[in-house]
């Protein structure tokens, strides 16, 4: 296994190197372009053989993973932001028609006005396309899920595409010491693609029919369950990466000082690093602080959360998304798990690292200290004083 | 020409629907003709069963009867009318539907 200085971009690469795919179309977008400039790149110097598809539009691009996954073979693409929206339409007959394709998606803020900057609204809106959601937090992770994330598509009970997101710039072009594994590890991970759902000379069949009112919500319950399939998909295919690379990862969520949190804080990306930080000082200053991450956002780790939720008195969900009118995706989501499951732990939505917005250790303090305050009304970070109006 | 039918044994119940939206191809899983709005009529005096309006038909529903004259599929038919504009005898005219229940 050799270290190298990788972008998240280009750590994502190695990893989709190592998982094999035999097609790969791809549209260009900042901030996901350096990734399939590097597979393309691969692709021309014989370091990956795959069929790569310079394609018109992402509409195309994800078009063409559908052709590819219907042939039976393993396909990936990648996009961001506009681009993810103007694929939407392939985004559900990529989950209804159970294809398990892999996509990375660069998250990137949607116009306008205008912004190729970090925040999650691009890949929040599309949370309800059938697709399972990861969120890296580091290059080493963006690598390794990119890996795990065929083998947990691909697993006949789940059977459902796979939509990896790194945060734009702040993950996408930062770079760190990342551990790229050996082709003959990876092999041993993840064997090749095999699929009955699948065009088949030899045994023809009528793919993607219509089903009517009659039917249509059986397939529909199929999709549900192959997505709630993958809440064991996830944790077993982490064991088994453990055992081969050595590096483990804590399932669907991670937990940062949540022994003992008092006050926690809810993040999904790489706002988790300064999270993190804010909560270890403020330990250190005597504030019971707490985070947790969402690594996967698509099945929702309902579980987890109101486990890690349960004794705390307060939380706050960090949104880099806002659906207006009502809080941001991941408020909801969470709320909806703690109502379920009879957990009456109160959880504030704060909107903030909008277009690329920096969130400063000061930002979180601030929430840190609303919550011990018992302040709990939606607010947009650095947009405090408005909230008298109301 | 190849005459599009159902499948005698499909049926999607919920213990046993397919893997994916996917079946044994060269079957329909169900009739298709009931948003037709119209449907042709023949006029069987000025049929002289050449069966141009047949290869026209894009859905194959178009049959030739044993006396030389043609039928049609009615679960299948879409009520396009094309059938009815090929015809160089005018023993095809388009009737409305009557009212669906």
């Amino acid at each position: 296994m050799a270290k190298r200085f990788l972008s998240g971009n280009e750590a994502f690469a190695e990893g989709v190197r190592l998982a094999r795919p035999q097609v790969i179309s791809a549209y260009p977008i900042t901030p996901q372009t350096t990734c399939v400039e590097a597979l393309a790149s691969m692709v021309e110097s014989g370091a990956l053989e795959a069929e790569y598809l310079h394609v018109e539009s992402e509409h195309s691009a994800l078009s063409a993973a559908i052709g590819a996954s219907m042939a039976g073979a393993r396909a990936f693409t990648a996009t961001s932001s506009q681009g993810l929206l103007y694929m939407a339409e392939c985004l559900v007959y990529a989950s209804g028609g159970l294809y398990p394709i892999v996509m990375m998606n660069a998250c990137r803020s949607t116009a306008l006005p205008w912004n190729i900057y970090c925040d999650q609204r691009d890949s929040l809106l599309l949370a309800d396309s059938g697709w399972i959601q990861a969120y890296a937090a580091s290059a080493q992770e963006a690598l390794d899920l990119a890996l795990m994330s065929f083998a947990i598509a691909e697993s006949p009970e789940v059977a459902t595409p796979f939509m990896v997101c790194l945060d734009g710039f702040t993950l996408t072009h930062t770079y760190e010491s990342v551990e790229v594994p050996e082709s003959a590890q990876a092999d041993a991970f993840l064997p090749p693609y095999k699929t009955e759902n699948r065009f088949d000379f030899e045994n023809p069949k009528n793919l993607a029919f219509s089903a009517g009112p009659e039917t249509n919500y059986l397939f529909k319950h199929q999709e549900q369950q192959g997505m709630l399939n993958a809440l064991k998909a996830v944790p077993q295919t982490e064991a088994r990466f453990a055992q081969i690379f050595g590096r483990a990862y804590p399932g669907l969520t991670e937990g940062y000082l949540l022994e003992g949190a008092e006050y926690v804080l809810i993040t999904l990306g790489t706002v988790t690093g300064i999270a993190q930080k804010t909560a270890s000082d403020l330990r250190a200053e005597g504030f019971a602080a707490g985070v947790l991450r969402l690594r996967y956002f698509r099945p929702f780790p309902s579980q987890e959360i109101a486990k890690a939720l349960r004794q705390v008195k307060a939380a706050a969900v960090i949104e880099r998304d806002v659906s207006f009118g009502a809080t941001g995706a991941v408020h909801q989501s969470v709320c909806a798990a703690l109502q379920q499951q009879g957990i009456t732990t109160r959880v504030s939505c704060v909107i903030a690292g909008l277009g690329g917005a920096d969130i400063s250790e000061d930002d979180l303090r601030g929430v840190f200290a609303d919550l011990a305050a018992g302040r709990h009304e939606t607010r947009f970070a650095g947009i405090r004083e408005r909230r008298d109006e109301r | 020409m190849s005459k599009p039918r159902l499948h005698e044994g499909f049926s999607l119940k919920p213990e046993a629907i397919p893997f994916a939206p996917v079946y044994e191809a060269g079957f329909l899983t169900r009739k298709n003709g009931v948003w037709r709005s119209e449907r042709p009529a023949l006029v069987p005096e000025r049929c002289n069963g050449c069966l141009l309006c047949a290869l026209c038909c894009p859905d194959g529903a178009v049959k030739a009867t044993a006396d030389g004259k043609v039928e049609f599929d009615e679960d299948f038919c879409k009520g396009c009318g094309l059938c009815a504009r090929a015809c160089r005898r005018g023993a095809l005219t388009m009737e409305k539907e009557p009212c669906h229940g």
